[in-house]
């Protein structure tokens, strides 16, 4: 894939650790204000696709970094999947998805039990996926039909 | 009400187009608007007039909020529609590769 | 046991990721992790069959009920569900282990075995989900993964017909979220157990949402105006995965859910009753009929498995009309035991045929029957157990098909249909005739040698396993016949469907 101009590309340089940082602050709030893992790995994501678009990429590039991602999917996935089955474990009467750690306090940023954790690894997952999904479509539109 | 049925009327426009279209790409369109319209009715079943939203803190003692239930919901509806749709293109661009157009009517091997 | 229930989600999701982590690093890890879950599922699964009894409920996340009121997501297990789950884990397990060698003939076999597991999770979460919207996700879950795994040839045909498979899906997929949004407006919860007792009786409103829950659960479920996709995606998805779409997907994502909802949400009502049973007539009639002229074997038993459903739907749906107007309850339940014994007789020689062709296309790399023939002699294995398989799907005795039919057929006639009971015994006929098309072509004609030249072996020992496991089901089921045996499996499941709303007693526990 071909990039854009330098204009483009100084530009997204100054402004996808900024994305980035945003949708960080939407997951780590996801318990308290609206957004949360979905939306804020959503934002995540663009912080990787928007250098990808606009530097270019050429396809052996791509490939391992989608081998990468898709390992780091799965992983929070597995993460996921873990958190709610501990919960099965800790609670003490067997409950999938039980809140096993203590509430806190309404409204203070450490508290709500393990959904802040269940939100960072959602985060983490939505990020990884929606940069597969791109580079995968990607890659599917730029190799050369056999 | 006319909330209700300007949404059933988009519905109605994106099974028209699933139905109608001959590009792939705009059938996967089609697809995307009739999804976009349920989410309209799920947000518009949980909407009440005048109400905040369901975030309870110490600022606001408001009585009413909205129906948080559609909005997960939704939500959970959206991320489902994201993979269908990525996928859907994925096999689009593929059969592109394979038949070089996008065009359903020349897209049939299967027969029968 | 109760606390066992979510192990039926978490097993499959939990190796799918597991196998996507260590796949890649230990060489054999996925064929390993995944036929051992599954084997573990299917003990599961057949230790619930035969140990629990009524109703088992369990709250996510152990949110108690407040006034009354459910709050947190149900899972509900009862006689229906627990048959369902181990028609799912012991046909998952077998079509897995068979993939083991099958895989060798495709390259991504990590993939392949990832959205396989899915695929059973999604299906597992839809049987004892107790919640509509839960229902909705596992939906979509198995729906994608099998959208993914028709395609996984990725040739010409493959992806047509996948694409065509995910837009007619797609489509049943939004009107199912548009009624069950339509279902949260009128009645303000998602828990099925609850809505029943919240909705109306009679009304336009329930009869709308029915009908677009049928729509959709219908185009799930391949019954007869909606089936065109069907025979493309069945037959052009990998064998093993062809048999888990017909001989498992179509009957836990559409017909679990439509008796389900049918029979436990709505009151049953006489109209719907009528489509419904009406609906079933002809997509056993309709897909009978155009199963003759096709001469791709796996098409053929694509459209065989529309002609089946049918035959499902038409005992459910007797059952159902006899109930909806108060008759006879033990005729009603007389069909529909034959209905559920047929869904499961129909999940096993189904697979088993899909199985067999399978082989023969692993072996001489083709479907069409025109240039097939004479296989009997150098796949003996095959050639028997599709042989059984095919008089079993027949309807011919002693094998387990001849006795669900008989059921069916008997209902029909006690409740004074005859004229459904003579179109099923028509259909039975059309059914051999096309089955022994089959054999004929495919295994016997030795007038074609044009295999015999080349250097043919039977199929791997683990491809014979699964098969002659699935044949020897073939024979065993009829012994579902003996009360005593039929009390411990299939009329619990009835029960559930006979007993209508009582559903909500049991599930909330009022």
């Amino acid at each position: 894939m071909r990039g854009m101009t330098i204009i483009v590309r100084k530009i997204t340089q100054l402004v996808a650790p900024v994305i980035f940082l945003y949708g960080l602050y939407i997951i780590v709030h996801g318990h308290l204000t609206p957004g949360g893992g979905f939306a804020g790995g959503v934002i995540m994501a663009g912080a990787f696709i928007l250098p990808i678009l606009a530097n270019g990429s050429i396809l052996p590039n791509l490939r391992k970094e989608e081998a990468g991602l898709e390992l780091m999917e799965s992983a929070a996935i597995l993460g996921f999947l873990i958190i709610a089955g501990l919960g099965l474990l800790f609670s003490g009467s067997l409950i999938f998805f039980s809140n096993f750690l203590h509430k806190g306090i309404l409204g203070k940023l450490v508290s709500a039990g393990f959904i802040p954790i269940e939100n960072i690894v959602v985060g983490v997952e939505v990020c990884a996926a929606m940069t597969t999904i791109f580079i995968a479509l990607t890659v599917f539109s730029e190799e050369v039909p056999k | 009400m006319i909330l209700f049925i300007l949404c059933f009327v988009l519905f109605l426009i994106g099974l028209y187009g699933v139905v109608t279209k001959r590009n792939l790409i705009k059938i996967i369109i089609s697809i995307a608007i009739m999804e976009y319209s349920i989410n309209l009715f799920f947000i518009l079943i949980g909407y009440i007039k005048g109400a905040t939203a369901p975030i309870i803190n110490d600022e606001v003692q408001a009585a009413v909020f909205v129906d948080p239930l559609p909005q997960a919901m939704i939500l959970t509806a959206i991320v489902i529609g994201l993979a269908t749709t990525a996928l859907l293109l994925a096999i689009a661009i593929r059969l592109y590769r394979k038949y070089g157009t996008f065009d359903i009517r020349k897209i049939n091997s299967l027969k029968g | 046991m109760n606390s066992l229930v979510p192990l039926f989600v978490i097993i499959p999701l939990g190796s799918a990721f597991l196998m996507a982590i260590f796949g890649r690093i230990i060489k054999g890890f996925n064929k390993v992790l995944l036929p051992l879950a599954l084997l573990f599922l299917t003990y599961l699964s057949i230790k619930f069959l035969l140990g629990a009894e009524g109703t088992i409920t369990y709250q996510v996340g152990g949110f108690a009920p407040v006034a009354g009121v459910p709050i947190a997501i149900y899972l509900a297990v009862d006689g229906l569900s627990r048959l369902m789950l181990t028609i799912i884990s012991l046909i998952g397990f077998l079509a897995c282990f068979y993939s083991i060698s099958y895989i060798n003939i495709y390259t991504a076999e990590r993939k392949y075995l990832i959205l396989f597991s899915l695929m059973i999770a999604g299906m597992n979460g839809i049987v004892i989900s107790g919640d509509i919207f839960n229902i909705f996700v596992f939906l979509e879950i198995a729906s994608i993964a099998s959208y993914a795994l028709v395609a996984f040839g990725i040739d010409r045909q493959e992806l047509e017909a996948s694409f065509k498979y995910q837009v007619l899906g797609g489509v049943a997929s939004l009107l199912i979220l548009f009624s069950i949004g339509f279902l949260y407006w009128r009645t303000g919860t998602l828990n099925i157990a609850d809505i029943s007792t919240q909705l109306p009786y009679g009304g336009i409103f329930v009869k709308f949402i029915a009908m677009v829950f049928l729509v959709g659960f219908g185009l799930k479920a391949a019954i007869f105006p909606f089936h065109s996709w069907l025979p493309d995606a069945h037959s052009s998805a990998p064998s093993p995965i062809s048999a888990m779409l017909s001989g498992v997907l179509i009957k836990a994502v559409g017909l679990y859910v439509i008796f389900r909802l049918f029979f436990n949400m709505f009151a049953l009502s006489h109209q719907i009753a009528m489509i419904i049973t009406v609906l079933g007539t002809l997509s056993m009639v309709i897909g009978g009929l155009l199963a003759i002229g096709q001469w791709d074997i796996k098409r053929l038993l694509a459209y065989s498995s529309i002609s089946q459903v049918g035959y499902i739907i038409l005992g459910v749906g007797i059952g159902m009309l006899i109930l909806s107007r108060q008759g006879n309850t033990a005729v009603a339940s007389l069909a529909i035991i034959g209905g559920i014994f047929h869904l499961l007789n129909h999940s096993v020689f189904k697979s088993l045929l899909f199985l067999s062709a399978g082989a023969v296309e692993f072996r001489t790399g083709e479907r069409n029957m025109k240039k097939l023939g004479g296989l009997a002699e150098v796949l003996p294995v095959t050639s028997s157990t599709s042989m059984i398989a095919s008089l079993s799907i027949s309807g011919l005795p002693p094998f387990n098909g001849f006795f669900s039919k008989l059921l069916i057929i008997i209902a029909a006639v006690q409740a004074g249909y005859y004229l459904l009971a003579l179109l099923a015994v028509i259909i039975s006929i059309v059914t051999i005739g096309y089955f022994m098309k089959m054999q004929k072509f495919t295994f016997f004609n030795r007038s074609r040698v044009f295999w015999q030249d080349r250097n043919i072996r039977e199929v791997p020992f683990v491809m014979c396993f699964s098969m002659i496991i699935l044949a020897l089901l073939c024979f065993a089921l009829s012994l579902l016949m003996i009360p005593s045996l039929r009390d411990v499996v299939l009329t619990p499941a009835v029960n559930v469907l006979v007993e209508g709303l009582k559903y909500t007693n049991a599930v909330l526990g009022y």
